[in-house]
């Protein structure tokens, strides 16, 4: 595992959150969170075009430029600070993985130019209504129809559901075993509905499918590992994303204790306080030394890394909440109205601890893979 | 009066009164004069003076035959007992009636943008001129400003004595050109509580509560109540489903008046959802989920106990000891771990809001609603202050904002 930044990656993480600065300020996610797209067209043609961010990881035979998890977890995190509104997460973080992890070499190159170049958005519908993303939590089961294959059922919780262009479903394959499918989100018996989300920075649908034709990604016998390297990559960039986010209230919150008076003295000079700002920073740099060692394991092919992966997003569950409830804590009566800022996290920090799976979860999957073949 | 004579007197009352066909107004006065509305309260003042411990009696004999008590939702209560305590008989002839009948409603009017936790700070100002009181200044989180006829005013009324001492109590009238009311929007969507400016203001010189520089003193009744209401025991009124006439005006009410306030309930943390919602979502098998809700049914049973503990001693006449103090505290991580356990339960829905949650909204108002509770009423941080120097004695925090006139304290410049 790598321990420091290189140079160029700490370039490209002051750069993009330079950008950011200007492009997502909280005004700007206000102005996003209440429209039904959820992002602004002209910020993700420049996180595309000039930035590159989503054509990060993939390969650069197919369009993109070859970097790894680490870089695509800067992203994650310098985005979760800004807390962005853009469809990154769904489409390069979940769909493009996919597709890099399970398609073969002509769905790659037919599927991510598009991706990498972030002309289309692409998403991964995984969970269920009421079920979850671990494999077996995922009952669909795909029907053998001639050459290829449809799938009826639902597929809930999906991130930028309504804005993808193209989806990939993880569902079972005919005999079993978890595949990965693709399929023109308006492709024939296809049909979404917007949900309402508790997180207005993240729009989710349910995407019903009514014996849709869906293509099959690369080899079905080779879906189960490309979907857990998939997870792996998804639950590494969430847990750096909601870092960044936890971050960033850490330091608002420190800041606002030392503007505000009470008793005539500053209340950070409450002990109290600093003891809570300690506790903030001391979880959010576990949590971010979590968070990019995962990364560092993948780019390493660290046999550990699955379970580092999940340990990670465990521990950003928790670090994220706990400083958003201190967050609010801190700035007392104001942190509850709609008007301050803190709230638009801590509704990040609450959706993204469910997201992917809970703490108690990853701890498990943690430990179904610790060691396994150290 | 022992327990079981409370128990058969009350029973008599309503055999011979209780009837679901009378007017809301018209039964809560008939239960003024009877004293029923408000046992513990004087019996000069619609009250029967029974120890407040045994009111749980009342309100068990009450709920048996589906009674509707007197109005004693929301601030009111706080600035009953204030007046109670504190007021002239006049503003007790004036005021305690619309209170309990519903018919009006109070708010308080004590935090300010530069004073919250240090209430004492405030720096609204009432100054006498051709003998009235002229009030300026601006109020804020002042819960029910937007629907209040009175308001519970803490204001400075000498800039040159020390903080605490500067301070007086006033009445004020809500429905003068001189407040005007702004809602403000809160986290979790609702708008409960206000921006309240003050601008040349009036007060007729007998609104004033106590002696002038005694407001301190009087808003720390307030505030004492105030955290008694906050702690776990704490039940809300919901809509009785009957279809009597003081049932649809109860309705009625609740409906209107208690509409900004629906989400109170889930400030708590709705301790009571959390094994239905496990058993509904299949999670009640899960050993991980189950240890989660056995540690949030563990600390709100204590919590709750410690209240029934803290009023059983009150109805013996003993004193509280500090079982009294603690429950506004542990109300206040008992919600925070009930907003885990839901998270838990939930898995993905939780990621949900509205009418997609699979609870109309309800686990999702609590998620985002929790926070309220660790700050209203006095923030933890306050209640612990209080627990350790005032229970514990412990050593209190040097001061420099108490040793000089007020008008050289440090504040903030708002
Ligand atoms: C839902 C809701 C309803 C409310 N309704 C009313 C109402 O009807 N009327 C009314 O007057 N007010 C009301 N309030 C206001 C409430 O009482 C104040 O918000 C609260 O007392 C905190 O004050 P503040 O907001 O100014 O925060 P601050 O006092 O600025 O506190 C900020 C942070 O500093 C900490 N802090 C402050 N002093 C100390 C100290 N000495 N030691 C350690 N830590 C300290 C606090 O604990 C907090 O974490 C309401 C608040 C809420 C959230
Ligand atoms: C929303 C809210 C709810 C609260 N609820 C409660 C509650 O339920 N019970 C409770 O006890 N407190 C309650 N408090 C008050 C809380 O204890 C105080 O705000 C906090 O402890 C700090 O108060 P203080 O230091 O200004 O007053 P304290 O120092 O605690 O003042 C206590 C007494 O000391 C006197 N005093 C202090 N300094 C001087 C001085 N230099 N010269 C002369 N007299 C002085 C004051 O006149 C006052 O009577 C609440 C506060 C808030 C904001």
């Amino acid at each position: 595992m790598q321990f420091s930044f290189s140079e160029e990656q700490e370039e490209f993480r002051s750069m993009l959150r330079r950008f950011l600065e200007a492009k997502s300020p909280p005004s700007a996610v206000r102005a996003q969170m209440v429209t039904d797209q959820g992002y602004d067209p002209d910020v993700w043609a420049s996180l595309a075009g000039e930035l590159g961010v989503t054509a990060l990881h993939i390969p650069e035979e197919y369009g993109g430029a070859g970097f790894g998890v680490s870089e695509l977890a800067i992203a994650a995190e310098e985005m979760g600070r800004a807390l962005l509104c853009a469809p990154f997460f769904a489409s390069t973080v979940m769909a493009a993985t996919a597709i890099i992890n399970a398609g073969s070499d002509d769905q790659k190159r037919t599927l991510l130019p598009d991706l990498a170049s972030g002309d289309v958005i692409a998403t991964l519908a995984a969970a269920e209504p009421g079920g979850g993303w671990a494999p077996d939590q995922i009952k669909m089961t795909a029907t053998k129809a001639g050459d290829g294959y449809t799938l009826t059922g639902a597929k809930s919780y999906v991130l930028d559901g309504m804005n993808a262009g193209r989806i990939v479903i993880a569902a079972n394959a005919p005999g079993g075993g978890i595949a990965l499918f693709t399929a023109a989100a308006d492709g024939q018996g296809v049909s979404r509905t917007a949900l309402k989300s508790m997180d207005p920075t993240r729009k989710l649908a349910r995407i019903d499918f009514d014996a849709a034709p869906v293509e099959l990604l690369g080899d079905a016998a080779a879906g189960a590992e490309a979907y857990a390297k998939t997870m792996d990559v998804m639950l590494t960039c969430l847990a750096n994303e909601m870092n960044g986010g936890a971050e960033r209230l850490r330091e608002d919150a420190l800041e606002y204790v030392s503007m505000r008076m009470q008793f005539g003295r500053s209340i950070a000079s409450f002990q109290t306080t600093k003891h809570k700002a300690a506790d903030m920073l001391l979880d959010v740099e576990l949590s971010k030394a979590a968070g990019y060692s995962a990364a560092s394991a993948l780019d390493d092919d660290d046999p550990d890394a699955r379970a580092v992966a999940s340990l990670a997003k465990a521990a950003a569950s928790e670090a994220y909440f706990q400083t958003a409830v201190h967050a609010v804590q801190m700035h007392g009566g104001i942190g509850f109205t709609f008007d301050n800022d803190t709230h638009l996290w801590f509704k990040r920090a609450k959706q993204s601890e469910a997201f992917l799976g809970d703490a108690n979860l990853h701890r498990e999957r943690m430990m179904q893979h610790w060691g396994t073949e150290a | 009066m022992t327990v079981e004579q409370v128990r058969a007197d009350v029973q008599a009352y309503l055999k011979a009164n209780w009837d679901p066909n009378l007017g809301l107004v018209e039964w809560r006065l008939k239960l003024m004069d009877s004293g029923w509305g408000m046992p513990h309260w004087p019996e000069k003042w619609y009250g029967r003076g029974l120890p407040l411990g045994m009111t749980s009696i009342v309100d068990e004999e009450f709920a048996k035959v589906g009674a509707v008590g007197v109005a004693k939702m929301g601030i009111r209560v706080l600035a009953a007992a204030t007046i109670l305590e504190h007021g002239t008989d006049h503003h007790k002839e004036k005021f305690l009636r619309g209170i309990l009948t519903g018919e009006e409603t109070w708010c308080q009017l004590f935090s300010e943008p530069g004073s919250g936790s240090d209430l004492a700070g405030a720096a609204t100002r009432a100054d006498l001129k051709d003998g009235k009181w002229i009030i300026n200044g601006q109020k804020v989180w002042t819960t029910s400003a937007h629907h209040a006829h009175y308001g519970l005013l803490l204001a400075r009324t000498d800039w040159d004595a020390v903080k605490h001492k500067g301070l007086s109590y006033f009445i004020l009238d809500m429905h003068q050109p001189g407040v005007d009311v702004h809602q403000l929007k809160q986290m979790n969507g609702h708008a409960s509580f206000n921006q309240v400016f003050l601008t040349e203001a009036v007060i007729e010189p007998e609104y004033q509560v106590a002696e002038l520089g005694e407001g301190w003193k009087v808003a720390t009744t307030t505030l004492m109540n105030e955290r008694r209401g906050a702690d776990s025991a704490r039940k809300y009124d919901s809509a009785s489903e009957r279809l009597e006439r003081i049932y649809e005006e109860e309705r009625a009410e609740i409906a209107t008046v208690m509409a900004p306030y629906t989400w109170y309930p889930q400030r708590m943390g709705r301790v009571d959802m959390l094994i239905d919602r496990a058993k509904a979502l299949g999670k009640f098998d899960d050993p991980a989920t189950r240890q989660e809700i056995a540690k949030v049914l563990t600390l709100a049973k204590s919590a709750e106990w410690t209240a029934r503990r803290a009023r059983a001693a009150s109805a013996a006449g003993k004193p509280q000891g500090p079982e009294g103090s603690i429950g506004k505290l542990a109300a206040s991580i008992v919600a925070r771990a009930a907003n885990l356990a839901h998270t838990t339960i939930a898995g993905p829905d939780a990621m949900l809001t509205g009418d997609d949650d699979g609870t109309e909204g309800v686990v999702a108002e609590i998620l985002v609603s929790t926070p309220a509770i660790s700050i209203a009423g006095g923030t933890d941080e306050i209640q612990r202050n209080i627990i350790s120097e005032r229970i514990l004695k412990m050593p209190k925090e040097m001061r420099t904002d108490t040793d000089r006139p007020f008008r050289d304290v440090p504040r903030n410049q708002v």
